[in-house]
Parts: structure tokens; sequence; C-alpha cells
């Protein structure tokens, strides 16, 4: 083991304060008798300000103002309904058991303890499971109009390799159903004024007074309006930062601005270098490429991995004999063939296109191949399967998949990193709750398929409307003072100002999309020493560069949307250099973190439990500043470490 | 390939506007039409110009959030398609291509091509939901639902909520986005209790908000990206008759 402090400096431990001890399934349920509880008349003197609309941040609005509370809720798209949830295809896990196939609340625990790679915490995970049976009910109650069976009763299907058929599914499009159903609720309670909406508004900083979270700086994106909202308690769900790299599934929006507003102002950030890498998305088809598009997971139940077995073969894929195809997830990985987890799948398809074996434009791609689907099952059964995503795939690249094999890359798609939170969801700033994709809490290293949407809708339904409750009870506060407004707008604004009056020569997307290729090249799917310090001597150039020639036309005082890119660009140039220096300090291979240096004689990734069972979360210490790490250490009662393996 | 676009340029609310043409070279097919509108957007922002503003967010075909008239048409000239989707292998070498906002009272223009569509937000917000409260749900398979109606009710749901029936309409109608939802909650048993108020309550909102009547002309239909059939229209007229709406 090697770790270069010259990087970083090391904190004090941190513990999560709130997770009760005692049986792991009685956690939750001594929890949540704990907490001390507002009275209800006294619920609507409280306002809780929620940042992001996603499945986290709709179906928390929702239900904090069912329960009574004041919130006011903001997003950056024209409407609630827009955050990137809506795109999430697969579906949803529960352990329903509804196919008595032996899933039970600890085997869904067990397997995304394990799927985490043993790098998250067993309090949460546990709470997640447990939670993920109501979160079936509540949205079919809402009208989220699931695949049913025609007896009436709900479909489910297996997914991500799962050994149990627990997903809940609408079609491709579960993520959508489910965010309108949170839309919906919330959208009720902006009827009945609980809610105070705010779209086209993006939060720039976190208001702080006495130690404690308290309220939010927003810029109207229509009249450039800088303005601050304060509150009992603030709640960021503001998604992952996927978009770091430029290419993403993400949306174009997605980015990390108020988790790292929140950053600065005092709040952990851990695990940054856990990124997920999925498998099957459309490969780059050239420079003019603004974001990637994934192909759902279910097309390996039934396509099969290939490229040619030799480097350079350009010969159309029809041309190519079948002994001169190389299968190589079912060659290497016999007992789980195509069906291997993301993070493996995605570096066996990096390793054979670095062997020069790669298909399609720039040699960055692999074939997913459905002939033998349609032989065996015959075209229309195939279609009925997946002709939507057929479709899709031949729209975005006037192929047609009946004909000839899909083109598949890995690309960026999920952070399982994120500001660090206890049990109750409160990050190390008191009063900012963290919930979804923005906080690190459940997925460890490594997030299962279809238990984005889970965890979600766990934390805004489920755990923040009990665990605020207790902070809003126990910590009553008085008016924020004008002149900390003030100064927290004034500031804002100077940023602003800032980026306008640059005046260089190089637009945001130019710098945007060089630090995605830094981080892609040196802090993607493998990870070197090397190559991460090379990283961080470029990303610091990189910035410097950044304001200094950036080009921001336009004005602060109406839609600027070159404007807001800037700011969030400039955010991401600081996310980039921590979560190299997170992959650099972290010399183990775990889930998406892959180092090189860390592998086992088959080239399998090698964790190190003696030395990194733990969250790295770290502290801000300013621009170009070492941060400090801080170590929460991982204790496994229930589920012993093992190594994964899927040969 | 080399395209002439003349696109809808209006600086606020208060503008006037005017189309604008642009020389826009060395484009591929495989772009996608926002892909190009992003290259022309850089070039105009190194010359010191300010770049086209649009909406768009996903890029997926799924947020709703892109929205532009192209040649005429909403979302462009690819059945089932959003202009995020769209590429421009659809598209001629040469050929001169209108780009424009959509085009209804209840949608102000807010800048060149985007557009306020938080009147439909109202619409919802009207009546569109089932009043669940987080924690009084029952067991999911407490009630059974017949596969016809939850897949008839999934077909309406499809809805992204992007407004290109409206831009369609001649008469800048939301009643296929309006009767998508009615649809969609009004299969399913759990909308039953609210059915009657829902539809009532959605079309007195709709018409306040100044979106015209539906004359069955069906543009909204073939406008639509994700196909939402027009006989939801006529399921929801069924219930608002149903309903007594007509007071």
């Amino acid at each position: 083991m090697h770790i270069d402090e010259s990087f970083y400096g090391s904190g004090e431990p941190i513990a999560d304060t709130k997770a009760p001890a005692g049986p792991i399934e009685e956690r939750w349920s001594e929890r949540k008798f704990a907490v001390k509880l507002v009275n209800p008349a006294n619920k609507r003197k409280k306002t809780v300000i929620i940042v992001g609309t996603g499945l986290a941040g709709g179906s928390a609005g929702a239900t904090l103002a069912e329960l009574g509370y004041k919130v006011v809720q903001f997003c950056y798209q024209d409407s609630p309904r827009r955050a990137h949830s809506i795109a999430a295809q697969g579906g949803i896990n529960a352990a329903k058991n509804y196919r008595n196939d032996g899933d039970s609340v600890h085997r869904l625990f067990y397997d995304t303890v394990k799927g985490g790679d043993f790098r998250s915490r067993e309090s949460n995970v546990h709470r997640l499971a447990e939670i993920s049976r109501q979160i079936i009910d509540q949205c079919v109650a809402q009208g989220v109009p699931f695949a049913r069976e025609y007896g009436g009763l709900l479909d489910n299907r297996s997914f991500g390799g799962a050994q149990v058929s627990r997903t809940f599914y609408a079609r491709g499009q579960t993520g959508q159903q489910l965010l309108l159903g949170a839309y919906q609720a919330l959208m009720r309670q902006v009827d009945a004024g609980n809610v105070e909406l705010h779209p086209r508004h993006e939060m720039l900083d976190l208001i702080m007074e006495d130690g404690r979270a308290r309220g939010v700086v927003v810029r109207n994106l229509v009249t450039g309006e800088v303005r601050s909202h304060t509150a009992d308690a603030v709640v960021l769900a503001t998604g992952g930062y996927g978009n770091v790299y430029f290419l993403s599934t993400n949306a174009m929006g997605s980015n990390v601005t108020a988790a790292w507003r929140a950053h600065r102002r005092g709040a952990l950030f851990a695990n940054p270098c856990y990124t997920q890498i999925h498998p099957t998305c459309i490969p780059v088809s050239g420079d003019h490429q603004s974001k990637l598009t994934l192909m759902s997971e279910s097309l390996r139940n039934d396509g099969r991995v290939w490229v040619p077995v030799k480097a350079g073969d350009d010969r159309r894929p029809a041309d190519i004999p079948e002994d001169e195809r190389d299968y190589y997830l079912e060659r290497i990985y016999p007992a789980f063939g195509n069906l291997v987890p993301r993070d493996i799948a995605s570096r066996a398809a990096k390793n054979v296109c670095d062997e020069g074996r790669g298909v399609g434009p720039g040699g960055l791609g692999v074939y997913l191949d459905f002939a033998g689907a349609i032989e065996r099952l015959g075209r229309d059964a195939v279609a009925a399967k997946y002709g939507n995503l057929f479709e899709m795939y031949e729209r975005i690249t006037g192929e047609n998949p009946y004909e000839q094999p899909m083109r598949i890359y890995p690309a960026v798609h999920y952070t399982m990193g994120g500001l660090w939170v206890d049990y109750d969801l409160e990050s190390t700033v008191p009063g900012l709750f963290v919930i979804g994709e923005a906080n690190f809490s459940d997925h460890g290293a490594n997030r299962l398929g279809a238990s984005a949407l889970m965890q979600g809708l766990a934390d805004g339904y489920f755990v923040l409307p009990q665990t605020i409750g207790d902070y809003l009870a126990r910590n009553p506060v008085g008016a924020v003072p004008a002149e900390t407004v003030t100064a927290a707008e004034a500031e804002v604004q100077e940023r602003i100002e800032r980026l306008l009056s640059i005046d260089g020569d190089r637009t945001v997307d130019s710098f945007h999309r060089e630090l995605g290729a830094i981080m892609w090249e040196y802090c993607g799917m493998e990870r070197t020493e090397e190559g991460l310090r090379k990283a961080l001597e470029l990303i610091p150039a990189l910035r410097e560069e950044f304001w200094r020639r950036v080009r921001v036309p336009g004005s602060g005082d109406d839609l600027n949307q070159s404007l807001e890119k800037a700011g969030r660009v400039a955010d991401f140039f600081e996310l980039a250099e921590l979560m190299c220096v997170d992959a650099l300090h972290r010399t183990e291979s775990c889930g998406g973190h892959f180092r090189a240096e860390s592998q086992d004689e088959d080239g399998e990734a090698a964790r190190d439990d003696a030395n990194f069972s733990y969250v790295g979360a770290w502290e801000w210490t300013g621009p170009g500043e070492r941060p400090i790490l801080h170590k929460e250490d991982l204790a496994f009662e229930y589920v012993t470490p093992s190594q994964r393996s899927y040969k | 390939m080399k395209l002439t676009l003349r696109v809808w340029r209006q600086k606020g609310p208060e503008d006037k506007g005017r189309m604008v043409t642009y020389e826009v070279d060395d484009l591929s097919p495989d772009m996608s039409f926002l892909e190009m509108l992003d290259v022309l957007n850089e070039r105009l922002a190194l010359k010191g110009e300010e770049p086209i503003a649009f909406d768009h967010d996903c890029r997926e075909g799924i947020c709703g959030m892109c929205s532009l008239v192209i040649n005429g048409t909403p979302h462009g000239p690819e059945r089932a398609t959003t202009t995020c989707q769209l590429h421009l292998r659809k598209f001629k070498d040469g050929e001169v291509v209108d780009i424009e906002p959509w085009r209804a009272r209840p949608f102000p223009v807010i800048k060149d091509l985007v557009v306020d569509r938080s009147a439909f937000d109202k619409i919802i917000e009207a009546g569109g939901y089932i009043s669940a409260p987080t924690g009084s749900a029952p067991d999911a398979h407490a009630v059974p639902v017949p596969k016809p109606d939850a897949d008839r009710a999934f077909e309406a749901a499809e809805c992204i909520g992007c407004g290109a029936c409206v831009a369609a309409c001649p008469n800048g109608s939301a009643m296929l986005f309006t009767a998508a939802k009615v649809t969609h909650l009004g299969l399913l048993p759990q909308g039953q209790p609210e059915r009657d108020s829902r539809v009532v309550d959605m079309v007195a909102t709709h018409d306040d908000l100044g979106f015209g009547g539906c004359t069955n002309t069906g543009e909204c239909t073939v406008a639509c990206p994700k196909g939402i059939p027009l006989d939801t229209i006529a399921r929801l007229n069924h219930d608002y008759l149903k309903a007594g709406g007509k007071r």
C-alpha cells in the first residue's frame, strides 16, 4: 500500500451517530420511535427548502407538505416533471417476494451490500430493503401503471444479474412513471398551497447562520434575479455529478453545483471516485457528440457480446465467420456470460478495445448481436421484448439492429459518491439533509440495477420525512440576520459578474469537453497512480486557464444558458480534482473504482479490506488546497465481506 | 453537409422577434438536430454573438423539454420522434430549415425558442393526480387491475408534457394533454373516486388558461412524439358529460 499524503491531509474520524445499535431489523423502528415529534399545529410554522424535484425531491416535497410543513421547492427545469429520474428505464427493486422465489428483505439487503462491494453501511442498506415494499404499495395507490399479468397482478422481472425476480417495471419507462406519480402528488400540494414551487431557478449557494444551514441563494434563470430564501432546514435532492465527464447518460443540465456549494460551506463529500460506468450505451459518433444514450441492460438477456478475434479486422460483421469472433464475456465468465455485473462488463469492453479489437468509428465499440435470439425466438418475439429499444437505436445510429449487430460502448451513468450523510440523511452541516443520488449512502462502490429508483423514493417518501422532524423539533431557530443574507447574495452576484467579465477566447463547452476527456482517460474505467497524478497536474492548469480565457456572451439580466453552464463547469473543475485525489488515495480496486495496480492473477479487481474498509469523506479547505480526509469505518456484522466472483 | 437555417430570434417577452438566417456548414449527418444547434452556438459565441436559446435536457426523448417547430411541424419531419432524437440524416444537404418556437397564447415566448409551459403544470395541479398521501396505501396486490386496462392506462401515461399537441393544433387546444392524464387515471380502479371532479376541474382550468377548444382536427396526435391516441379525447368527453360538466 502506498498513499501519497502530499495530495491531502488527514482529519478526525467521523461516525454515523444516529443509527441505533441492536438487531439490524429493529433499528429503523427504534429510530422512528426515538425521534422527537413536531406538534401538528407547529408544523405549518416550519419551513423546509428542497432543491431538486426528481424522485427523491419530488417525493419528499409531497410528503413533507402532506405532513403539514411549509415547503419551498426549486428546480432548474421548466417543470418539476422533467428531472432526470424521468429517463430511468429498467425498473425498481422491492423485496415483495410476489414470485415466491425465495426473495426477502434480508436477501435484498445482502445482495445490495455485496453488490456495493462491501463499501456501504449495513444499517442504511437494511432500512432501504425494508422500505422497498412500501414504495411499491405507495406508487400503485398513486396510479403508477406498472406492468401487470393477465390475472391483474403485478409482473416482475429479474434484472442486472439478480437471481430472483424482484424488479417492478413499466415497460422501458419506469423512471418516467414513478416520477410522474411523485410529480402529481407534489402538484396536489402546490394546489393546496402547501408547496411554493420555483421552476427555472438554480441554487448557487447555501446560507449558513450560527453553524446551521438556513437557506439558499438562487438565480431566477429567466430574469437573472439573484435572491435568497431562508428556512428552518434545507434538503438537497440534486442528483449525481456524472457530467463532470462531459459525456454521460445524464441530462445536459445535470450538475454538481448545489452539492458543491454545500461542500464548500462545510458538508463533507464522500467517496467521490465511485462512479458507475454502464456497459450498454450507444457509442460516440463524432466530435459533435453532446451526450450519450443508454440502451437498457435488459438487452444483455438475449444479445451476445463479441468482437473480432483479430485486431484491426474491419470486415462487415456478417462477413466475419463464427470461429473468428470472440464472445469474450462468455469465454472469460462462463457462469454469468453476458450477464456479468455492470463494472465487469464495462471493463471487459474497454480491454478488448484497448487491444485494437473494437468496432465502429474510432474502434470504440463492441457488438451486441441478436442474430441468435432472432433465429431462436423469431423476429416477432424479439420485437415484442425490445422493439422500442431497437427503434431508438435505429433513430440515433441509422442502423437496423434486426439486420446487423448493435454497437455498444460503456458510458458514465451514475455516481455512487456524494455528500456524506448519517443515518438520518443529515450532512455534516446541521440542518442540511441530502437525499437520492446526491448523497453517498446506500450503494457502496457499485450500484445494482433498479436500485437507484428504490433509493430515491425510499429517502423522499419514507426516511427524510421522519428524520427531519427530529431535527426541526430539537432545533428551533430565529430569523436569519439580514446582513448574512445580503452577504451571501453579494458573493453569488460577484461570481456571476466575474464569469461575465473575463471575455476570453474559448467557449464554456470547449473547457468542459477538455475536462471530460481528462477525467475519462485518467479517472474513468481504469485508474492508475501515474494517470491520476497526471490528471492532478492537468486539471488545475485547465481550471486556471478557464478563469482566464472563458468567454461567456450575453448578460446576467435574462435567460443566459452560457452563463448557467459556465458556473456549473467552474464547479466541475473543483470536483474533478477531488475525485482524482480520492481515486489516488484509494489504492485498492472496489466496485466502480478499478485501480490497475490492485488486481488478482486473473486481472479481476482486488479489494483491500484491511486498509480501505471505510468511507472516505473529504473536507474542503479552499480552491487548489489539499482536502482533508475523514474516515468513517465500516463494520460488517451481518454480511461477511467476500471477493465477488462471476466465473 | 451544409444547411441554411432560418431561426426565430426574440430578445425577450416584450421584443417583437424576427427570423434570422444562418449558413451552417461542416455538419455531419450523424449529428442530432440539437447538436447542430450546439455547433452553431459555439460559432456564434466565439464571434461574440449571443447563442440561440432553446430548451433541452435529457436528449433521450423522455423529459419533454425540447420544443422546436421545424419547417412548420412540431418536433420536425420524423413521426413519433422528439426534436432531440431527430438526426441530420433526415435532411438534404443544402436544405433550408425554418426553426421556430411553440406558438400558442398560453405558451408565451421567454427568449428565442424558449417558451413558458407552466400552464401545463396548472392543469395537472387542478386534478391530474390520485389523492394517496404517503403511508396510506394498501398492499400493491390488494386491488388487481385487468391487464388491458393497465396497458391502456400506460399508453396514455406515456405523455411527456412537451406541448407539441398545442403547437400543432389550429385552435391552440391542450385537449390531448389533458385527456391523456384523464384517461391514464380514469382507467385505473385507484382513480375512480376522483374521476368526475378530476375531469371537470382540469377542463375548467384548461379553458381558463386560454387554451382553445377541441374540434377534432387530429393534428395533435400526429404531432405527438409518443403517439397518444386521439380516442383519449373521446374518453375525456365521455367522462366530462357523465360528470355533468356542462353546467
